[in-house]
């Protein structure tokens, strides 16, 4: 019997994780406007990246389709929460029903989500049946596709142009609430029996399915959940920008929460939050320096396009010398205090000699 | 009778275009299994190779910008991509895109964000008098530069020792290695050789669009791609027959679907690419290059 610190040792990682965005967001709440804002965005991010680990990671098949997912839940959430009044004239051909609702932002968000979940589940119907890099090319087709779309559909996303007018919800602690979601859900997600099946398709996919795995169920299961999340961070996105473009959605984002997925580490999930961590804060510092910077003795010119240059070089950096990523593709170990006490316990299950806990617990 | 002929040459030029792309991606696929999404900026770096020489005479641009696409191709080569050469294809992938990123945003360091006028070879757009049709320039130069391209390239892949080295190494990387194929110098050779069907397609195309810009590579690379994967993944056949048919495929919906879903020619092709996937995954023309092995 171990249950307790068994319990301790399990919740470690979303536990750890949650803390560490809560020391950031209760830092940068006594920042700025502007710093809440940069935090505010890098936990969108987050929500976006650890809701395509919940698919990529535990599947091992590379998507390069998630942030269609996050286009579609931006629409979702620009059709329920703007003001009837404004839709009348930015999409007067909207269906009725959709013309004349105005739901509260936070309902929206969780529509968005949902959308993009169902979305996902008929797209994922036939294409989670490929694998390998067929799956990774059809994924980026329906990137493509729902791009096309969503940029051309005049009469329900207003085509090229912008949609505005969405309502100001996304503050620091909403999206920072929303990002310890969907860490937590993330954890419940890959350590249960779903997730531990998909995870043995990713190590051998051959191997799983002759131990009865159903690959496809499996993966289709985490393509859902995990398109709910990313529908969600289209919402959340919508929301803090108060402004909907189609052409946010495609290559950019998508390249950039690849690049924090992959420099955290693909597989675990400390790896997502580690990576959009590592990389909203080198992002921040770089766009000091391409602003142009003068250090007293010496005056950097603005460089527009570095930050970017340098994030493709990182990313470039990692796959080749680091190719599991800067956490290798393991979770947070739990502190020292914890491991000894339990290397201890296993050992002598009534202790002889209590002092000998103090020594290798509470001092540390 | 000459609407048909028409399209017949929109067709043909359109899907040449897509063609030559399809064969620099299809080409580094075959032999190493990497999707190359940089090939785009090779396209880019072109365009702009013509536009930083355009005061030197005609044919010295021409000969310094191949060059220069052909040495920024084995550029790329040497430096990320070799030593990725055991990573899983979909690294490989993400590498390309990194590696993409980082030249497009190079570029806009260097020269900035705005697009600039293409101003190389500003003849092409002039029309000539053929049989009493009026024929843009640019047509006729694209189409002789699509065929002599072809051809030489089916020369170099079918006549002489490297060619043929190429193909088996596309073929079987293994077996070629063991009957004395030395890798390094046939994947350098299949790059230069994108590199020089890059430097044609940016000269058609920055023609056409009439300036060049930074992320001008991505639309070419896209559409590339999707031709690469209706003919088959790593068969160069089939790269060049899946070029012109999404060419036909693109003419042949800007004729046929109604004025209101022509914006949409870009889903239906992405859906068609969905499609082929799940239907015959192995494309047009089929290769062992896709199976997955256990």
């Amino acid at each position: 019997m171990r249950p307790l610190l068994g319990y301790g040792e399990r919740l470690w990682t979303p536990l750890a994780l949650c803390l560490l965005l809560a020391a950031i967001v209760a830092a940068a709440s006594f920042g700025s406007a502007g710093t809440q804002r940069i935090v505010t965005d890098a936990l969108i991010k987050l929500v976006v990246v650890v809701g395509t680990y919940i698919f990529v990671g535990n599947s091992g098949v590379l998507s390069f389709g998630h942030i269609g997912f996050m286009g579609i839940g931006a629409y979702v959430a620009a059709w329920l929460t703007i003001p009837p009044e404004t839709k009348s004239f930015l999409l007067p051909k909207l269906p009725g029903l959709l013309a004349a609702t105005e739901w509260p932002a936070s309902l929206a968000a969780v529509a968005a989500g949902a959308a993009a979940a169902l979305f996902a589940f008929i797209v994922g119907l036939p294409l989670m049946r490929l694998s390998g890099i067929s799956a990774s090319i059809g994924t980026f087709a329906v990137l493509a596709v729902v791009n096309a779309v969503l940029s051309n559909w005049t009469s329900m996303t207003g085509g090229q142009g912008s949609l505005y007018g969405l309502p100001s919800y996304t503050n620091l602690p909403v999206a920072t609430a929303w990002a310890m979601l969907a860490i937590v859900i993330a954890w419940i997600y890959q350590r249960t029996a779903y997730g531990f099946r998909l995870r043995s398709t990713r190590e051998d996919e051959t191997a799983a399915k002759a131990a009865g795995v159903d690959v496809h169920r499996e993966r289709l299961i985490a393509f859902v959940l995990s398109a709910f999340f990313v529908g969600v961070s289209g919402a959340l996105y919508a929301h803090f920008l108060g402004v909907v473009i189609a052409k946010e959605f495609y290559l950019k984002l998508t390249f950039m929460s690849i690049a924090m997925l992959v420099i955290g580490g693909l597989t675990s999930l400390s790896g997502a939050v580690l990576g959009v961590v590592v990389v909203s804060s080198l992002g921040e510092l770089l766009r000091e320096v391409e602003r142009g910077a003068n250090l007293g003795f010496l005056t950097i010119p603005a460089r527009p396009g570095l930050q970017e240059v340098v994030l493709a070089a990182a990313l470039l950096l990692i796959l080749i010398f680091r190719p599991r990523g800067l956490t290798a593709g393991r979770e947070l170990p739990p502190p020292r205090r914890w491991m000894a006490r339990r290397l201890y316990r296993h050992r002598d299950p009534v202790p002889a000699h209590p002092s000998k806990a103090d020594i290798h617990g509470s001092s540390a | 009778m000459s609407e048909a002929l028409q399209y017949l040459l929109d067709a043909i030029n359109v899907g040449g275009l897509y063609a030559l792309m399809a064969l620099g991606i299809g080409l580094i696929f075959g032999i190493m299994r990497l999707i190359n999404f940089a090939h785009g900026e090779l396209v880019m770096a072109g365009a702009y190779a013509m536009w930083l020489l355009i005061d030197l005479p005609g044919p010295l641009v021409i000969i310094f910008a191949i060059a220069a696409v052909m040495l920024l191709a084995l550029a790329v080569e040497r430096a990320a991509f070799r030593p990725l050469r055991e990573a899983t294809p979909a690294t490989l992938l993400v590498a390309s895109f990194a590696v993409s990123y980082f030249l497009q945003n190079l570029t806009v360091m260097l020269f900035g964000a705005r697009p600039k006028p293409f101003a190389f070879a500003a003849q092409l757009a002039d029309n000539l008098l053929i049989g009493g049709f009026r024929v843009p320039a640019l047509q006729i130069v694209s189409l002789v530069l699509i065929i002599a391209a072809l051809l030489i390239l089916i020369l170099l892949l079918k006549r002489t020792a490297i060619g043929v080295q190429l193909r088996a190494a596309a073929q079987d990387p293994t077996a070629a290695r063991l009957s004395g194929v030395r890798v390094n110098r046939v994947i350098g050779f299949a790059f230069a050789v994108s590199g020089a069907l890059a430097w044609i397609v940016s000269l058609i195309y920055a023609a056409q669009i009439g300036q060049l810009s930074p992320n001008m590579g991505v639309r070419p690379v896209v559409i590339g791609f999707v031709a690469t994967i209706l003919g088959g993944l790593g068969s160069l056949s089939g790269a060049a027959l899946g070029g012109f048919v999404v060419g036909a495929i693109a003419v042949g919906l800007e004729a046929v679907l109604a004025s209101d879903l022509r914006p949409f020619k870009e889903a239906f092709l992405f859906g068609l690419v969905l499609f082929v996937l799940l239907l015959r995954p192995q494309g047009i023309v089929a290769t062992a290059a896709l199976r997955e092995r256990v």
